[in-house]
């Protein structure tokens, strides 16, 4: 099904619809390792479904996805996050009765042991392998600036804290693809900032990321590369600059009947 | 860390007074039910507190145990230490045949899922008279440990303390593992348990079964205890006893299990002084706790005196 994929990450022709509507249409991306690319569109455009498709939420009725060069098209979920691609939300999906810690905790699930039984009695060396998990938490949380509020019920933080709460656990699991979803999104200029130069750390890792975001600014600024949908369709893909001055790309956020502050950055 | 060795110390502090002080067989008898009853809560309070997956057939865990150590010893000559140990065999075997299809479920499905199970259970219980003496149930031969025949309530007592004991540190240990952590997370968010590459359906799996055997062990301590059993055991009501144990002491609080259990059981005994005002009492009793201590009574209580509610 799939081409060989030179990338790392490999999206052909994929598509899902809803009861005839068809939320995305035959879209096709490639991701290098170390490379940043966003997803732009109008609201409604499909950014988070194709997010959802290519991520295994969705089962795509049409085109595969392929990762370091294996079909994964149609894995369940949890199995991608042990090929390697994890991913954050737009509307936040935290473990909210668990401390900061502990959330970032559970994206160490695919390196911990399956043995439940030796959880149950706590054979020897489970005891070691928490403070592994612990310790390699720890060092996420401070990535993302989240160190100081580690003990604190996930609850219990602010907006932007728990975006990049999100980030750390993606961190967490070492993925080789990362979506992430709007994680700039209610955040003010200086947190926007700092996920900026966060999102060029993680990219520099060798990690390939893929990003969903409204904040032009942003997306002009880390982007190796610029995909544009509308109507759930491909419109274009290029660098920054020449997305940014396309008519097409202007026409379509005009056009969408939302000439809001984004249009404007466009 | 430091919290869990405290929890151990308070629960082995109140089995121990509650036996020194006990002044009576009679108080033996009620303190070993509400240590077998906060076993199987203890479990429950895995699958419904932690891991928010209901389950209102547990009762039919407790009945297979039950008539484990009934069944077993009297049909087959099984010894009721092994009976003991088949009957868990069985329930964590049954709950994994019956889990995988019906955890897919959510919410009020699984819900009723789980409540014909139990329903089967005790039908079964009910009907196969020949084997498990019918509606009127069955003698239960008695445990032998060391050569001792186990039958006083006080013997009891201080078995089931110590499972209860054991049950809350097994507990504990999974609790802070991989497992417990994906419990956990699975309750707030499945999409985002499995994005961090939780197996949600193994998860479910792993906890009903686990539950399933807190609910057997249970079951074969109180056929052992009484010496008697009937299909009650497994019935509708007893399983909605056990939720409402654990939503009573507190859902993700294994002490509160223990308060659960332990209300539900020592409350009708303080009240039958009032005659045949003794279920409404109850009754009322339960509602003010749910509308005071919505969180259930121990992890409100831990909130309201500041010690972050972790117990």
């Amino acid at each position: 099904m799939s081409s060989p994929a030179s990338g790392l990450l490999s999206v052909r022709n994929i598509g899902i619809a809803f009861g005839g509507v068809r939320a995305v249409d035959d879209v096709s991306f490639d991701l290098a390792p170390g490379e940043v690319l966003s997803i732009i569109g109008p609201n409604g455009a499909g950014k988070t479904t194709l997010f959802n498709l290519v991520s295994g939420v969705y089962r795509a009725t049409g085109g595969g996805v392929s990762l370091g060069g294996a079909d994964v098209t149609g894995l369940p979920v949890e199995r991608l996050a042990a090929l390697g691609l994890s991913r954050t939300f737009q509307n936040l999906q935290v473990f909210y009765r668990m401390t900061a810690l502990e959330n970032v905790m559970v994206g160490r699930h695919i390196h911990e042991s399956r043995n439940v039984l030796a959880h149950l009695l706590a054979l020897p060396g489970t005891a070691a392998a928490e403070r592994r998990t612990r310790e390699r938490a720890m060092a996420e949380l401070e990535r993302v600036g989240l160190a100081d509020v580690a003990g604190r019920p996930a609850g219990s933080l602010a907006y932007g804290m728990l975006k990049r709460l999100e980030i750390a656990r993606a961190l967490a699991t070492e993925p080789k693809v990362l979506l992430l979803d709007e994680p700039a999104a209610g955040c003010n200029a200086t947190e926007t900032a700092e996920i900026d130069h966060l999102i060029a750390v993680i990219a520099k890792g060798g990690v390939g990321v893929c990003l969903v975001e409204h904040d032009m600014k942003l997306v002009m600024a880390i982007s190796d590369r610029v995909h544009v949908l509308a109507q759930g369709r491909t419109l274009m893909e290029g660098r920054p600059a020449d997305v940014a001055c396309d008519p097409r790309v202007i026409e379509a956020y005009l056009g969408s009947g939302l000439p809001g502050a984004e249009a404007a950055h466009v | 860390m430091a919290n869990r060795w405290a929890q151990l110390a308070l629960i082995a502090l109140l089995v121990a007074a509650g036996g020194l002080l006990a002044p009576s067989t009679y108080y033996f008898r009620v303190g070993a039910l509400v240590c077998i009853s906060a076993i199987a809560v203890v479990g429950l309070n895995l699958l419904l507190g932690y891991a928010g997956q209901v389950s209102l057939g547990h009762a039919g865990f407790v009945g297979v145990g039950a008539y484990a150590v009934a069944v077993l010893p009297a049909h087959f000559g099984v010894p009721p230490l092994a009976a003991f140990v088949a009957g868990a065999m069985v329930s964590l075997l049954l709950a994994l045949a019956i889990g995988k299809p019906i955890l897919r479920l959510k919410g009020h499905f699984l819900a009723v899922a789980t409540l014909g199970f139990g329903v089967l259970v005790a039908m079964v219980l009910t009907n196969e008279t020949r084997w498990t003496g019918g509606p009127d149930g069955m003698t239960v031969p008695r445990l032998e440990l060391f050569g001792e025949r186990i039958r006083t309530a006080q013997q009891w007592y201080w078995i089931s303390g110590g499972v209860l004991l054991l049950g809350v540190a097994l507990a504990q240990n999974l609790l802070e593992s991989p497992t417990g952590r994906a419990l956990r997370a699975l309750h707030d968010s499945e999409v985002a348990a499995r994005v961090a590459g939780v197996d949600v359906a193994r998860a479910k799996l792993i906890v009903f079964a686990v539950s399933a055997v807190y609910a057997s062990v249970a079951g074969s301590c109180l056929a052992l205890l009484n010496g008697h059993i009937t299909p009650d055991a497994a019935g509708f009501l007893h399983s909605v006893e056990l939720v409402t144990m654990v939503v009573l002491g507190g859902m993700g609080s294994l002490v509160g299990s223990i308060v659960g259990a332990a209300a539900l059981i020592i409350l009708p005994q303080v009240l039958t002084v009032f005659h045949e005002y003794e279920h409404l009492l109850l009754g009322l009793f339960i509602v003010l706790i749910m509308i005071f201590l919505r969180d259930g009574i121990v992890p409100t209580l831990a909130r309201r005196f500041g010690r972050g509610g972790s117990a």
